[in-house]
């Protein structure tokens, strides 16, 4: 991918989308996206429901393959399906999914490690013992790890939600929404786990959230979507005012009709 | 609507009428007329049937099970001939409708999670032929469907004299299909006992294994070790018991086969019609089943790089089946009370010899109560016995 020499300095991405393009039958879910992500960098995605937040990240981890454009992760483009390379993509990136997603069919260690049980990759003693250690990082007690996930409250099954998507130790780390319907003091608390772990591990960390708060003070750049279309992207820092009101607006679900673009706002989705 | 008259703690002028209007009167009124009328019914029928009964000089109870029956009956699983008594040609009609039960549900549970999963194939031939497999079997009632197996084995193969003989020793005849078995033997009983030794052992190791694993994080080789000991317990018993090597093959002696186990045609009938009409109802509870496991499972399993059959296997399937063991159970319940079909192509099912047991003694609702009991008492097992399942299977909902 050559860079547009006009911005900014070149440092080597990490994950270069282009003109990523996913439609389910006639809706357009995803139009041209365009993304620039180098290594141990954070993003934010923001925007209203069915903005193609979710979709973006879909195809970012592998579930959906890009009917346009490429996703060119550390070298290897990842938007196309490939069964056999498809373990080792999915074992450089964990997800952690909106409403958790664990397997109630297995225990909450299972859980952890279950690429790596089903993968071969640890036997299941050496899994249990992964597992157990990850508990820990995420701060929940060892005995927690032969229960099942319906017996935890949903701020432990999102504990535990992060924990397997870091359990194969991946450079890139997707989140979807990980503080909805958690309280202010525990959404903070899990916000300030994720960054922790994020620094620790020099992890390239996306996440999709409505607090612009949130995404304004923890996250490095920040990402504005709406209709399946970047409408703004950029370092946090450069947010002024003006767009801070408007994206805030949007969040809201300003019901003023469709929202005009500022002129020479969007900046192609180019970080770094 | 509030009655100041009726208030709690009025007292004072109630007549009949108030008494009447009184809901907590009312309702308790209400329900000895009810019972008052059911017991009324009730007895009304049970005297005149005796009155009836007695006119026609046909004695009441159930004595008639000690007499000689009497008949033959074709397929037995157990000794018995025409000497032997009423009770025992029940008993025979019993285990014919419970063999062809059990060995029903077992199949069709196989084929209808098959036939489940076909549908939801994403290839389009599977689906398709899963589809039709599904809606033409379904729709057909099942009575006709044991009709057409039973007018199709006949006709399908040919006369003993030119046996099919697609394996060793196994014939395939339009009187049914017979295989080899080895002559009865001491050997055997013993190989049965070491069996149950080998499961009582494995089922204790198993649990040490999984103590010791849970403890040191030491893992056992579960699989082969049971193998091990199963096998070699069995194969000891065999030896110690003589390794007889004997068998009753099926052969033409004049104009039919002797010899052998033989699967008649009206037991191949009505298994074959009753596992394929109810696998498409099973095969459709699959479906809904998996169809039910929300789609975040399959793409969280797709996120960590895992195939769709290990997906299938290790998280979808088992979350399906907490929505799928009821419904199981109902079509479990319908293959076992839908075998009493069986008595239209001649297989003696329970129904089948009660039937005979009845024209034979005039005992009508004697015979009737019997088998009602048994269907009652054999729906009642299954029922207990899924239910035990489903409160093992069954998990919290997130």
């Amino acid at each position: 991918m050559t860079q547009p020499a006009s911005t900014a300095p070149i440092t080597p991405s990490f994950i270069t989308v282009d003109g990523l393009t996913k439609q389910f039958g006639t809706t357009v879910a995803l139009d041209g996206v365009d993304l620039r992500l180098a290594k141990g960098e954070t993003l934010a995605i923001i925007g209203p429901s069915a903005a193609g937040k979710s979709v973006l990240m879909k195809c970012l981890v592998g579930i959906y393959g890009a009917d346009r454009g490429s996703i060119i992760l550390d070298g290897d483009d990842v938007s196309k399906p490939n069964a056999d390379k498809r373990p080792e993509w999915a074992s450089k990136i964990g997800m952690l999914f909106q409403q958790n997603a664990l397997f109630d069919s297995l225990t909450v260690w299972e859980n952890i490690c279950f690429r790596q049980i089903e993968l071969g990759t640890m036997n299941r003693s050496q899994a249990k013992a992964h597992a157990i250690d990850l508990l820990g990082h995420v701060g929940l007690a060892e005995e927690s790890a032969t229960l099942s996930p319906s017996d935890l409250s949903g701020g432990m099954q999102k504990r535990v939600g992060i924990a397997r998507a870091i359990s194969s130790d991946p450079a890139l780390l997707l989140l979807d929404n990980p503080t909805a319907g958690l309280d202010p003091v525990l959404s903070n608390h899990i916000e300030l786990m994720i960054t922790k772990i994020a620094e620790q591990r020099g992890t390239t960390v996306i996440s999709i959230t409505n607090d612009m708060q949130i995404a304004r003070h923890r996250y490095q750049n920040l990402m504005m979507m709406h209709n399946g279309k970047v409408y703004w992207s950029g370092p946090t820092g450069t947010i002024d005012d003006a767009h801070n009101d408007h994206l805030t607006q949007m969040l809201k679900g300003s019901s003023h009709g469709p929202i005009t673009m500022r002129a020479g706002k969007r900046d192609d989705g180019v970080y770094a | 609507m509030s009655k100041p008259q009726n208030a709690p703690g009025d007292v004072r002028s109630k007549s009949l009428v108030d008494y009447l209007n009184d809901e907590n009167v009312r309702a308790v009124l209400y329900q000895i007329i009810a019972i008052g009328l059911v017991i009324l019914a009730g007895w009304y029928l049970v005297s005149n049937t005796l009155h009836n009964l007695e006119k026609q000089n046909i004695s009441t109870g159930y004595g008639f099970l000690d007499l000689e029956a009497s008949f033959e009956i074709s397929e037995t699983m157990i000794d018995y001939s025409a000497k032997s008594d009423y009770a025992s040609a029940l008993i025979v009609g019993l285990l014919n409708t419970v063999k062809v039960s059990v060995l029903g549900i077992v199949l069709c549970t196989i084929i209808g999670i098959i036939f489940g999963i076909a549908r939801l194939s994403s290839n389009w031939i599977v689906r398709k032929l899963a589809t039709v497999y599904v809606e033409t079997f379904r729709n057909i009632p099942v009575l006709l469907q044991l009709f057409f197996w039973y007018a199709l084995i006949p006709a399908a193969f040919p006369h003993p004299r030119d046996a099919l003989e697609p394996l060793p020793g196994v014939l395939l005849t339009s009187r049914g299909m017979y295989l080899p078995v080895p002559l009865a033997d001491n050997a055997y009983t013993l190989m049965g006992i070491a069996a149950i030794i080998a499961f009582v052992a494995i089922y204790f190791i198993k649990k040490w294994a999984t103590k010791r694993q849970d403890a040191t994080g030491q893992p056992f080789p579960m699989l082969l070790t049971g193998i091990g000991i199963f096998v070699g317990l069995v194969f000891l018993a065999y030896l110690i018991g003589g390794a007889p090597t004997e068998l009753s093959t099926p052969a033409l002696k004049g104009f039919n086969i002797q010899g052998g186990y033989n699967i008649s045609p009206e037991f191949m009938a009505v298994l074959i019609g009753l596992t394929v009409y109810t696998s498409t109802y099973v095969a459709e509870v699959v479906r809904s089943g998996i169809q039910a496991v929300s789609s975040g499972q399959w793409e969280a399993a797709d996120s960590l790089g895992i195939k769709r059959s290990v997906a299938l296997r290790k998280v979808i399937l088992p979350q399906s089946m907490r929505v799928a063991i009821p419904p199981l159970t109902n079509q479990y319940l319908n293959l076992t009370k839908n075998s009493s079909l069986a008595v239209a192509v001649g297989y003696p099912d329970l129904v089948s010899v009660s039937n005979t047991t009845m024209n034979q003694t005039g005992q009508a609702i004697e015979a009737i109560s019997i088998f009602m009991s048994v269907y009652l008492g054999l729906s009642l097992l299954t029922s207990l016995f899924m239910n035990w399942f489903n409160n093992k299977m069954a998990l919290v909902e997130r």
